[in-house]
């Protein structure tokens, strides 16, 4: 009996096959998003803890100054309490074409120690010679081969196991290329430590002990923003794909009740049924999730590469390219898909086993049905935005930023049936003609069944707005901050400092204002600062682009007596101009103000440069921002050049330095945009299928108005009219909403997720093109079952007033 | 003379494992290097200083030590210089490396503990006047003018000691007046010890902690190419009589023949070389230690002062499991003398 029943079930899927594909496809979609998301930000943890574990940083804890840097002192005297630690010095060097950063370990010491020297020998070097000048440079064969082109005295060692983009040198090298002869980074405290030491925190109670595990992902916390920003997208594409795996179901089981009444009344018990119906899903589930899971791992693998070029430009944070299989990843994602299935299948099998034996399988009297689970859903939506909102207010964080839009949106999904049906009654009322009447009312009929797919396209489409907003604010803000930032007409790098010196020579000879960039990099808190000293010039009063500041902050900075910090450091501690800041024991400093410094993920500070030079004599002079008249430019560099051994990316004019930064901008959003377009599609998807499931369902309503004789081309045209009236009223309900989530994204979450808050500005023709972009996606969905409609035969609308339904 | 010429392999392999022929070939070449010169006055405190210009050197404690219940004990305190180029520079730029060894053992227990540091950040060193050599929290330091009185502290897993030594004896200068030979074919070092220091402090094994007294012998070496080409290992003795004399033997094995010499010292302090071949030593027994025969039972002989000896190795596992490794262990000497002393033994692969 069950297999009889199996197959009578089973049979309804040959009658409807494009439902069974609506379903996978749902299924599918919403599986293959979200695992994207998920194998992006697997690869990308993986790769930030195989970097911590490639350059040693692992297993150990690490012995971090709160302010400033470790003295060698400090360091002897720390061994010579008997405890084991490797010191560490980390920095930047600009070698002739590029920086690098540079990790520099005491060879005797330090974890890496074995991988390194194994290298060298390979190489045919005795290991011990890279403690001895000119050194030796190890980095993973990519990086190697551009040391090998940005320098040549040094020799380089290629090793695989290191991370791309770091160079790893003994401490003697390593402190001579960062000027820093007599401070380290950091500690590692080693593995092997004997009993009875004294602890750390009395012998160094200014060294705040990071564990092992806070060491190993100080990456991963970060990007942990840039990961969350992601599992939202990947959680919102879920939700919209479930939309329509809900709607597909719930119809499939209504399309079944006939069969349902018929096969309880030759004895399947209704246990037996509701676990066939079930055990269908599961497969169902599975199946369509396998292959949302293939669909997930190629989207995933396309959008690796910008995520990585996203990474590395915000955080500088190390992504490989590839994408590896992990099995955990599939039996999540599985997992989802299953679960998600039976979620939005529940409301489904729950009415199926509560339903009457002889439940008839009538047209539901679906408006009065509607209008209460509308008020219901109205409430809780009500009552989630107003949840959401109070989230905001008493928890902090980049979790209540995003729990706050997930209510929002979510909550403007449920009110929204309610709002298009309260417009429809309004529409009604302006109707004169009967025709109009009809149209005003079947369209509220329809309603229930086409909700879903509206929920999903208010989502994509506010997604959107919201999204498009920021990155379109952002951009220019970005943009105008540019402009004021690089100031200066031409940029110039010396290859060294003696060419930096001649060149600072050579400016002053002939008269040209040239700005020196100079800079020392230490820590505050723990965390990398930068502090740069500048010169007292008019340019910076002028063009510097400030927040908030004292008002005679650029005298005060001249002076010596105050610093700029930038918004990041000053969200990040609260400062405010007025408030003191240590930059090291016994360096404390009025803040004059504070600036904007977008799409830099670390605290910097700006102090003269004299007050800098009195602290670390030795820092590089090798960066210069020339001031010149426009039309000199062209000139400048020609004689810099001719002077001056230097290449050509070496001197760069404003225009190319402000492409250059806009081209790392662009690609920051690259991801972003990908997921909109791709949650948008899944929306256009949801409001076809719905409207196709409908189909069915709805000939027995337009049957009588056809026999009225009204014609089936008009019937059609009717259709495109309601999809469209739909949709219009979904886009303007999404755009206040869509605003709302631009100002979260901008005023909240950025502000955690990166450190800067941005003003909010309105593009109204975008809202334009995305109006008209679901206008035509309400066209395409309502196009198919209009041209059916159209060509129906007439048979089977005269069948309506025979058959039951 | 004890100790590691393995120190320089064992600077240069910081990663890998020791290799028999990454050392032997170490002695023969020194360039740039200072080498030792006959006819060198050693002058102190100067020379209790390091040397920067040659590139090895130590400072080499072993004791024999009693404890309340008669049980014996050893203790090793060494400190090893390695440079990697002559002279020195401040800070990372130093090309001095720096290797401890420690270890105490009883007749069932034998601990030991290794230390590395870079030269010319603090971290290890030895300073002249007052004297003081460290690296970590290993120390050996003045507590007078010179090295007549010093205490020693090391710990490591396990194991930990803090001794008082006073010296009753004059120093010795070995060889020719510090020059001492290594090789017929002139390899040579300056060596110096102080064999005569009285010993009392607290020695802590897994057990815990235990009153100690013995005596103590300090060896201080320093040379750039000490081994010649064909050498591939030693046996070191240093031997206390209870009569109050001293020996100082060395067998250095080479393939063309051992090369064998030392110092007999008298009671009173009063230092004689020894012809190359006067002093013999043959082994009687050997064990197993971590993989390797080694002879832990020794038959040593000086004919013209009358020595003709037995020693045995208090622990036959005195094994140096460090970098590179090597036997070395206190000693119990019966036969026409009697007495205690320190054994050591490298190039057993």
């Amino acid at each position: 009996m069950t297999g009889a029943a199996l197959l009578a079930i089973l049979s309804h899927w040959r009658r409807h096959p494009l439902q069974l594909a609506t379903l996978i496809l749902g299924i599918a979609l919403a599986t293959g998003l979200w695992s994207a998301v998920q194998a992006i930000n697997t690869e990308a943890r993986a790769s930030y803890a195989r970097a911590a574990e490639q350059l040693g940083t692992a297993g150990a804890d690490r012995l971090i100054p709160e302010t400033g840097m470790i003295p060698l002192g400090q360091y002897a005297a720390l061994r010579r309490a008997g405890w084991q630690l490797a010191p560490v010095l980390e920095g930047t060097v600009r070698f002739e074409r590029q920086s690098f950063d540079i990790m520099g370990v005491d060879l005797l010491q330090h974890p890496l120690a074995a991988a390194l020297s194994e290298a060298a020998e390979h190489d045919g070097v005795p290991p011990l010679d890279a403690l001895l000048p000119p050194g030796r440079l190890f980095a993973h064969p990519e990086t190697a081969v551009l040391l090998q082109a940005s320098q040549t005295v040094h020799p380089v060692t290629a090793l695989a196991d290191l991370p791309r983009g770091v160079a790893v040198a003994d401490i003697s090298l390593a402190s001579t290329l960062l000027r820093r002869p007599d401070s380290l980074s950091y500690l590692l405290v080693l593995p092997d430590q004997r009993p009875g030491l004294s602890p750390l925190k009395e012998l160094a109670p200014e060294l705040r002990l990071a564990a092992a595990r806070s060491a190993a992902s100080d990456t991963a916390r970060l990007t942990d923003s840039f990961h969350l920003n992601l599992t939202a997208f990947g959680l919102l594409a879920f939700a919209v794909g479930l939309f329509i795996v809900q709607g597909t179901i719930a119809l499939s089981i209504e399309q079944r009740r006939g069969m349902i009444r018929t096969l309880r009344s030759l004895g399947v018990p209704m246990q037996l049924l509701t676990g066939l119906f079930a055990a269908e899903l599961a497969v169902v589930a599975l199946a369509a999730g396998a292959a949302g899971l293939a669909g997930g791992f190629v989207v995933a693998a396309a959008l690796l590469p910008d995520v990585s070029a996203t990474l590395a430009g915000l955080y500088g944070a190390p992504v490989d390219g590839g994408l590896s299989l992990r099995p955990g990843w599939a039996i999540s994602g599985l997992a989802m898909a299953l679960g998600g299935t039976f979620l939005a299948g529940s409301q489904a099998l729950i009415a199926l086993w509560r339903m009457p034996l002889l439940a008839a399988p009538a047209t539901r009297a679906r408006g009065q049905q509607a209008s209460r689970s509308h008020i219901a859903g109205a409430v809780s939506g009500a009552l989630l935005i107003a949840g959401g909102f109070l989230v905001l207010n008493i928890f902090q964080g980049l979790i209540a930023g995003f729990a706050f839009l997930g209510a929002l949106m979510l909550g403007a999904a449920l009110l929204l049936p309610m709002l298009i049906s309260a417009g429809l009654r309004f529409g009604a009322r302006l109707a004169k003609r009967p025709f109009a009447e009809w149209l005003w009312a079947d369209t509220r009929a329809q309603l229930p069944g086409m909700s879903l797919a509206l929920m999903a396209l208010l989502l994509a489409l506010a997604a959107n707005v919201g999204v498009g907003t920021m990155v379109s604010s952002f951009r220019l803000t970005f943009t105008g901050w540019l402009d004021q930032r690089l100031f200066a007409e031409v940029y110039v790098t010396a290859s060294s400092d003696d060419q930096g010196a001649a060149l600072a020579e050579w400016f002053d000879a002939k008269g040209i204002t040239a700005l020196p960039r100079r800079y020392s990099d230490t820590r505050y808190q723990g965390a990398p600062l930068r502090i740069y000293g500048v010169t007292d010039d008019p340019a910076f009063r002028q063009n510097w682009p400030l927040l908030d500041a004292l008002p005679d902050a650029w005298d005060q900075v001249a002076g010596g007596r105050a610093v700029m910090v930038n918004e990041q450091l000053a969200r990040r501690y609260g400062i405010a101009p007025g408030s003191l800041l240590q930059l090291e024991p016994g360096w404390d400093l009025t803040v004059a103000g504070i600036y904007s410094d977008y799409g830099n993920p670390n605290g910097q500070v700006m102090v003269s440069l004299p007050s800098l030079l009195a602290r670390a004599p030795g820092i590089p002079n090798r960066h210069f921002g020339v001031r010149v008249a426009p039309e000199q430019i062209s000139i400048l560099i020609r004689d810099i050049r001719e002077q001056f051994d230097l290449p050509r990316e070496n001197i760069t004019d404003q225009a190319t330095a402000k492409a250059r930064s806009l081209a790392v901008f662009e690609r920051t959003f690259v991801v972003t945009a990908a997921l909109n377009l791709l949650t948008l599609g899944v929306a256009g998807f949801a409001l076809l299928t719905s409207l196709l499931t409908l189909w069915n369902q709805r000939l027995p309503q337009l049957a009588p108005v056809w026999a009225m004789g009204l014609t089936r081309r008009q019937l059609a045209r009717t259709e495109i009219l309601r999809s469209l009236l739909l949709a219009a009223v979904t886009a303007v309900l999404a755009l206040p909403l869509g605003l709302v989530l631009a100002w979260a994204l901008l005023s909240v979450i950025n502000v955690e997720a990166f450190g800067w808050k941005l003003p909010m500005y309105l593009f109204p023709l975008d809202w334009l093109r995305l109006f008209l972009l679901a206008l035509l996606a309400a066209v395409i969905a309502a196009a198919l079952p209009a041209r059916r409609l159209s060509r129906i035969d007439p048979a089977e609308l005269l069948k309506v007033f025979a058959n039951e339904r | 003379m004890n100790a590691k010429f393995f120190l320089w392999a064992a600077a240069a392999g910081w990663a890998t494992t020791a290799q028999p022929q990454s050392y032997a070939g170490l002695g023969t070449e020194a360039e740039g290097f200072a080498i030792p010169q006959p006819g060198t006055q050693l002058s102190f405190p100067a020379d209790h200083g390091p040397h920067p210009d040659f590139r090895i050197e130590w400072w080499y404690l072993t004791a024999n030590l009693e404890g309340p219940d008669d049980a014996d004990y050893g203790i090793q305190w060494t400190l090893f210089r390695s440079a990697l180029a002559p002279g020195e520079a401040d800070g990372w730029q130093s090309p001095q490396i720096w290797m401890a060894h420690a270890a105490a053992t009883s007749q069932d227990q034998h601990l030991f503990a290794e230390r590395i540091a870079r030269g010319g950040v603090g971290q290890a060193g030895v300073r002249a006047a007052p004297f003081e050599a460290w690296i970590d929290d290993w120390q050996m330091l003045s507590t007078g003018e010179s090295l007549e009185n010093i205490s020693l502290s090391a710990a490591g897993n396990g194991f930990s000691y803090d001794l008082n030594l006073t010296a009753d004896g004059p120093l010795v200068l070995h060889g020719d007046a510090g020059y001492s030979v290594k090789s017929a074919s002139g390899q040579a070092s300056h060596y110096y010890s102080q064999p005569h220091y009285q010993i009392s402090g607290t020695l802590e094994l897994q057990q815990g902690p235990v009153k100690v007294t013995g005596r103590g012998w300090l060896d201080r070496e320093w040379s750039s190419q000490p081994l010649a080409e064909d050498q591939s290992g030693w046996d070191w003795f240093s031997l206390s009589f209870d009569s109050g004399g001293k020996l100082m033997g060395f067998v250095l094995r080479g393939e063309s023949g051992d090369f064998t010499s030392g110092t007999w010292i008298s009671p009173d302090g009063t230092a004689e070389p020894l012809a190359p071949g006067a002093f013999q030593a043959a082994p009687l027994e050997y064990s197993d230690v971590e993989g390797r025969k080694i002879p832990t039972r020794w038959q040593t002989s000086l004919p013209e002062k009358g020595v003709s000896v037995e020693v045995q190795a208090l622990n036959p596992q005195s094994w140096m499991g460090t970098s590179f490794s090597y036997w070395e262990g206190p000693v119990t000497v019966t036969g026409s003398h009697s007495g205690t002393g320190y054994l050591e033994m490298t190039g057993y692969e």
